[in-house]
């Protein structure tokens, strides 16, 4: 018999130095990797805060809008010169000239054309359908005069807002001197200012910076992603639960599971072609819809819920499928009172994460024609629409300056949508892990 | 029930030593073999498994105990590549014929596993739910009723009266173990087979379930795989050793430990290996 003492071994104190020696390689190694993480996650939070940074101090100012006081009187000669009350000639009224002879009133030393055109451009063509709208609403008021506070023009509200330069000469600017007077004057006794502005959320888009508002793209937005929520999570789910409980495993499923993962990374204007040629070439869906939006991304986000969902049907303890089929229970009862509620967590991850990406989405809806100039808010699912993304992506493109911080407003608008949405799914799901 | 729970013949060539056969058996398996796609992991087994007595099997890791086990309530069904072949009668009846539904075979043989598995429900919902879905209470009293008896039975009634609403899973594991035996018996089960139930409890736990397999033998049929020759002494009538897929001796169990027929069987419980 060999004894085992004649084989090669170094005696304990040699190993220990060697032990020695490798220690402090080990613990530098270590730093080193906490010293890069670190960095990255201070790196990230940086870029987190520059981002939000400008988009607040961009956006902010959009919640706030120029409004001018003005005392109108309204003349029953121009609104009703027939006496007779007629609602449809209350509508077709030249409000307009009621917003010029007060502006007249309160510059009466104002005259001559050129001038007065530049006066009147002080207010936005919007306070005439206020005045219009008033007049609708109670033609008791017909004859009586009114102190009442309109829309600034938006040349007005940036000027106001410090976003335009005073000091800039005065063919490069769209206010002239003889306007900046003038608003100087309106908001030296108080009757310009910046006021809350609730049109910006009750408002549809419009061409005037001053009256476009995000209520359209937000309403447009809500449907799309409730039709998205509706289709994708229920089929994703059973999608699921099918391929990972009960499909045999053959080379059937194989394919199938390989496209759901390319599909995955399909590039998301190529399910908008789809979209565009499916529902509306095909099935003459209408354009510019919610519904069809809601498909297009039910498409685009089918795969992600997919995936998340058989990794979380996966990550249930085997233990638990024998101890219910142990018990004799089908393997429907066996998924569906076991398995399920374990994989719920995890499967609502995979949905915030797919409506995540889903809301963010601008690409496959300007294919199938949500990125169309709509004023009217969507009431339904077939109504024509757009979403906050588009929304973004057609204020950004716009030269007036009154956009620039409307667009960085409905960022702020989908940030927050965004917020909601997830802190929504994230309660919903502790809710259903705290049930062991 | 037992129509021809009579002694079926034992094919001929077989290896096995010793008492196959016993008188009214509960399971008569005939030839069995079983594959996982190329491997043969149970060879040509005969063996019966008799009624209000416990059937020890024993053996080396890897030998086929518990999958044999498994093929009595068919979990092997569902190990993609396995395939069983062979005869299993159950009260006289194949348990692979068309007309023996898998889901009632299961209520009928009750199995308890290695690692405590209560579900992540509360205790009263662990023992309440194979009467639920087999629909053996008319009423929530009636259920109540099946709890508490399964709960007793098992041994555990005493300590978990008073928190049936907290989870299965805040129990100790021995406390697990027996309440995965009382969610067993709540449905009333003529067998139950048991795969290593003790292996992942301290002996205190341990000796509190032998315990309980010697009073439950009164009404079922056991049939128990364990790694621990004292244990089997202990709690079976009855012993099976196994080796690589062969059965190479069944008998009495204080015959097969005191005066083994087999040379494999001997080396095995004198511990020369395994």
């Amino acid at each position: 018999m060999n004894s085992t003492n004649d084989l090669p071994v170094k005696s304990a104190d040699e190993t220990q130095a060697l032990v020695r020696k490798s220690l402090a390689r080990r613990y530098r190694a270590e730093k080193r990797f906490r010293a890069y993480g670190a960095a990255a996650v201070l790196a990230g939070i940086g870029f987190v805060i520059f981002l939000f940074g400008t988009i607040f101090s961009q956006g902010a100012s959009v919640f706030r809008q120029s409004y001018v006081q003005l005392t109108v009187t309204y003349d029953p000669e121009v609104i009703d010169p027939s006496g007779a009350r007629n609602p449809d000639e209350l509508v077709t009224a030249d409000y307009q000239s009621i917003i010029r002879a007060a502006l007249r009133e309160r510059f009466p030393q104002v005259e001559g054309r050129p001038n007065l055109r530049e006066l009147y451009g002080v207010v936005s063509s919007a306070a005439s359908l206020e005045l219009q709208q008033r007049v609708v609403a109670d033609p008791s008021i017909i004859g009586s005069r009114e102190t009442l506070w309109v829309l600034a023009d938006d040349t007005v509200d940036m000027l106001l807002k410090d976003k335009v330069s005073r000091s800039a000469p005065e063919d490069e600017r769209r206010l002239s001197d003889q306007q900046i007077g003038w608003i100087d004057a309106l908001a030296a006794d108080d009757s310009l200012k910046l006021r809350f502005n609730a049109a910006f959320l009750s408002n549809g888009d419009s061409r005037d910076p001053e009256q476009a508002g995000v209520r359209g793209a937000l309403i447009g937005s809500a449907l799309t992603l409730l039709i998205t929520l509706l289709l994708s999570f229920p089929i994703g789910v059973g999608a699921a639960i099918y391929l990972e409980e009960f499909a045999p495993r053959n080379r059937m499923t194989d394919i199938i599971e390989v496209n759901i993962n390319n599909l995955a990374a399909v590039p998301s204007i190529v399910f908008g072609l789809l979209g565009l040629a499916m529902f509306i070439a095909l099935f003459g869906l209408p354009r510019s819809a919610p519904l069809v939006g809601g498909l297009v991304l039910s498409l685009l986000t089918l795969p992600t819920i997919i995936i998340a969902s058989r990794a979380a049907l996966k990550a249930v303890p085997p233990s638990i499928r024998e101890a219910a089929l142990g018990m004799g229970a089908s393997r429907l009862q066996m998924v569906m009172h076991h398995v399920m509620p374990l994989a719920i967590p995890g499967m609502l991850t995979g949905a915030i994460i797919g409506m995540a990406r889903a809301l963010g989405e601008s690409a496959p809806l300007l294919m199938i024609g949500m990125v169309a100039f709509i004023v009217d808010v969507p009431s339904g699912f077939v109504d024509p629409a757009t979403a906050l993304p588009v929304q973004v992506f057609l204020w950004s493109d716009l030269p007036e300056r009154g956009f620039v911080e409307r667009t960085s407003g409905a960022i702020i608008v989908l940030l927050l949508f965004l917020i909601v949405m997830n802190a929504t799914a994230v309660i919903l799901r502790n809710k259903f892990e705290k049930r062991w | 029930m037992n129509q021809s729970s009579k002694i079926r013949p034992v094919p001929e060539g077989t290896k096995t030593i010793g008492d196959v056969t016993v008188p009214e058996p509960v399971f008569s398996c005939r030839d069995v073999d079983v594959y996982y796609g190329d491997k043969h992991a149970i060879k040509k087994v005969n063996i019966d498994i008799g009624r209000k007595q416990v059937l020890a099997m024993i053996g080396p890791s890897g030998c086929g105990k518990s999958t044999f086990l498994r093929c009595l309530n068919r979990m092997n069904d569902t190990i993609v590549g396995a395939r069983v072949e062979g005869m299993i009668e159950l009260d006289g009846q194949d348990i692979h014929e068309k007309r023996q539904d898998v889901v009632q075979l299961r209520a009928r043989v009750g199995m308890v596993f290695q690692k405590p598995n209560p579900f992540p429900k509360s205790i009263y919902e662990n023992v309440a739910y194979g009467p639920r879905i087999h629909g053996l209470a008319a009423d929530r009293a009636e259920l109540d009723e099946i709890v508490n008896v399964s709960l007793r039975r098992a041994g555990l009634w005493e300590e978990v009266k008073d928190r049936l609403n907290q989870p299965g899973t805040s129990l100790s594991g021995g406390q697990q173990q027996r309440l995965c035996i009382a969610r067993a018996i709540a449905v009333n089960p003529e067998v139950i087979l048991m795969d290593e139930p003790c292996s992942a409890l301290d002996p205190i736990a341990t000796a509190r379930i032998e315990d309980l397999i010697d009073e439950l033998r009164e009404s079922y049929a056991i049939c128990i795989v364990t790694h621990s020759m004292q244990q089997a002494a202990r709690v079976s009538q009855r012993t099976a050793y196994f080796h690589l897929g062969d059965l190479i001796e069944v008998g009495e169990t204080n015959k097969i430990f005191t005066n083994p027929q087999a040379k494999l069987t001997e080396d095995y419980i004198t511990g020369r290996f395994g």
